[in-house]
């Protein structure tokens, strides 16, 4: 992928990666829209819908509470998304290969919003004197410096993931021995089980939990029959 | 010198909800929301005796610029109170004693009830729509409509209620869906997992029910481990060594 190619996917990582924290928080940055939106750009907004909902099984595991580190879904559902949507149809490592670029620019993109919240505290603190005297340019220039920042933030980590990850996932992807079966058996299991522990962790202390959730199974059973 | 009784015109409280949502613009470890604050209530502030140059204002946006630490969403509670109570001119003293005690519950009210409830459960709707069958853009849209009226209503309704009760906001924190919600939402969230969990993933592995026995069985012994695990293990950690270690087996075997 050419770096005029990878312009536009990284412009839309840099909205998505700013909807993370920074504005407005509407979560068009989940995987399921982030990707889906990606292979939308590349003309293939089915595949970006399925790499998407993989990686929102996975993203349900993360609770972005308070100052924690975790993952940073936005960026990353756009570089799986177009990574998975721009290779040719039928190549079965694919998806794991661009699932794999997707998780390590959730990782890698993460770590960069700790970088950018430190560069933030640092301006703080040489603007402490003028916000403490009520400076509203100084507060002012703090607010959308950060917010700026955010947005070259996720545009240079999606950019990057697709310079890196692009002509890497196009060379796993030609030389993939695993079967087709198992290639896709062993992400549905990965993602089930991180969904299932995730909401295991999240909904457990709710009362009759299981029983509500084994009236969903048994719905689900009943439709998948009946179909 | 005190400003009793400002009312603040629709355009203010208009410009002051869309602030809101960019509170986390300077979210740093240092003060946190607090910087964001200030950026939230500083149009209210103009109002004060002797406007963007007075004293009043250069006090004020100093005192609500300093470190807060609130869920993002409900936030709007703090920022409504605050200006309300800057506006009445209530006592500095005060102001700083209520930011500090109103930071711990909208925080931990706020993560229950939005990242640990609504956000899952939305999730959870917009997979089912994908187990469905369902197109793209009618899963997306789904997603984003019904996690946005809750958020957007959320944010309004924290804003509202800070700015008509100022410091006696903490009744209105009794509501019944700050109360409840998580409980009701959790519920629901667990009855839509069971529907949408092997439908989605049905869909995902495609045509063909070949390794399906293995499939669920591989799947039932990873989340009981998991579930065993889960202060020592993060879920998005496991998928990323798992992922790494089959991409490496699939290209070097």
């Amino acid at each position: 992928m050419s770096l005029l190619d990878a312009l536009p996917i990284a412009l839309l990582g840099a909205l998505l990666g700013l909807d993370v924290v920074s504005f407005p928080q509407a979560m068009i940055s989940r995987p399921i829209v982030a990707a889906t939106l990606a292979g939308a750009f590349i003309g293939e907004p089915e595949r970006g819908l399925l790499i998407g909902v993989v990686l929102e099984l996975i993203a349900l595991d993360t609770l972005p509470f308070g100052a924690s580190r975790y993952p940073e879904w936005g960026s990353a559902g756009v570089v799986g998304g177009a990574l998975y949507a721009a290779q040719p149809p039928g190549m079965y490592g694919a998806l794991p290969a661009a699932m794999l670029a997707a998780l390590l620019t959730a990782s890698i993109s993460g770590w960069s919003m700790v970088v950018l919240r430190r560069s933030i505290a640092g301006k703080l603190t040489r603007s402490r004197d003028s916000i403490e005297d009520g400076s509203r340019d100084a507060l002012l220039s703090l607010h959308l410096t950060g917010m700026s920042l955010d947005l070259l933030r996720g545009a240079a980590v999606t950019l990057a993931g697709m310079l890196i990850f692009s002509p890497l996932v196009r060379a796993i992807v030609v030389i993939w021995a695993t079967s087709p079966v198992i290639s896709r058996a062993v992400v549905v299991v990965a993602a089930a089980i991180v969904a299932g522990g995730a909401l295991w962790k999240v909904f457990h202390s709710v009362r009759y939990v299981l029983y509500f959730f084994l009236a969903g199974l048994v719905a689900s059973t009943a439709i998948a029959w009946a179909a | 010198m005190t400003a009793p009784g400002i009312r603040l015109p629709f355009r203010v409280k208009a410009a002051m909800y869309v602030r809101l949502f960019a509170l986390q613009g300077s979210w740093n470890y240092e003060t946190l929301n607090g910087t964001g604050m200030g950026f939230v209530i500083e149009p209210a502030l103009r109002y004060l005796p002797g406007g963007i140059d007075g004293d009043a204002y250069r006090a004020a946006l100093a005192r609500e610029s300093r470190y807060f630490n609130a869920h993002p969403y409900l936030a709007g509670v703090a920022v409504g109170a605050l200006t309300r109570a800057e506006l009445d001119g209530v006592d500095p003293a005060r102001i700083e004693r209520f930011r500090t005690a109103l930071a711990g519950p909208l925080g931990s009210v706020g993560d229950r009830l939005i990242w640990a409830s609504w956000l899952p459960f939305c999730s959870l709707v917009a997979l089912c729509v994908y187990g469905f069958g369902r197109s793209p853009l009618a899963v997306v849209g789904t997603f984003l409509a019904l996690y946005n009226v809750g958020h957007f209503g959320l944010r309004a309704w924290g804003l509202s209620l800070g700015l008509s009760r100022g410091l006696n906001v903490a009744s209105g924190l009794g509501n019944p869906v700050l109360r409840h919600g998580p409980q009701y939402i959790g519920s629901a969230a667990a009855l839509v997992a069971g529907l949408t969990l092997p439908l989605a993933l049905e869909r995902v592995a495609g045509p063909g029910r070949a390794m399906a026995g293995g499939i669920i069985v591989a799947a039932f012994l990873g989340i009981l481990l998991l579930a065993r695990l889960r202060e020592h293990a993060e879920g998005w950690r496991v998928a990323l060594g798992v992922m790494a270690l089959f991409v490496l087996f699939s290209v070097m075997t």
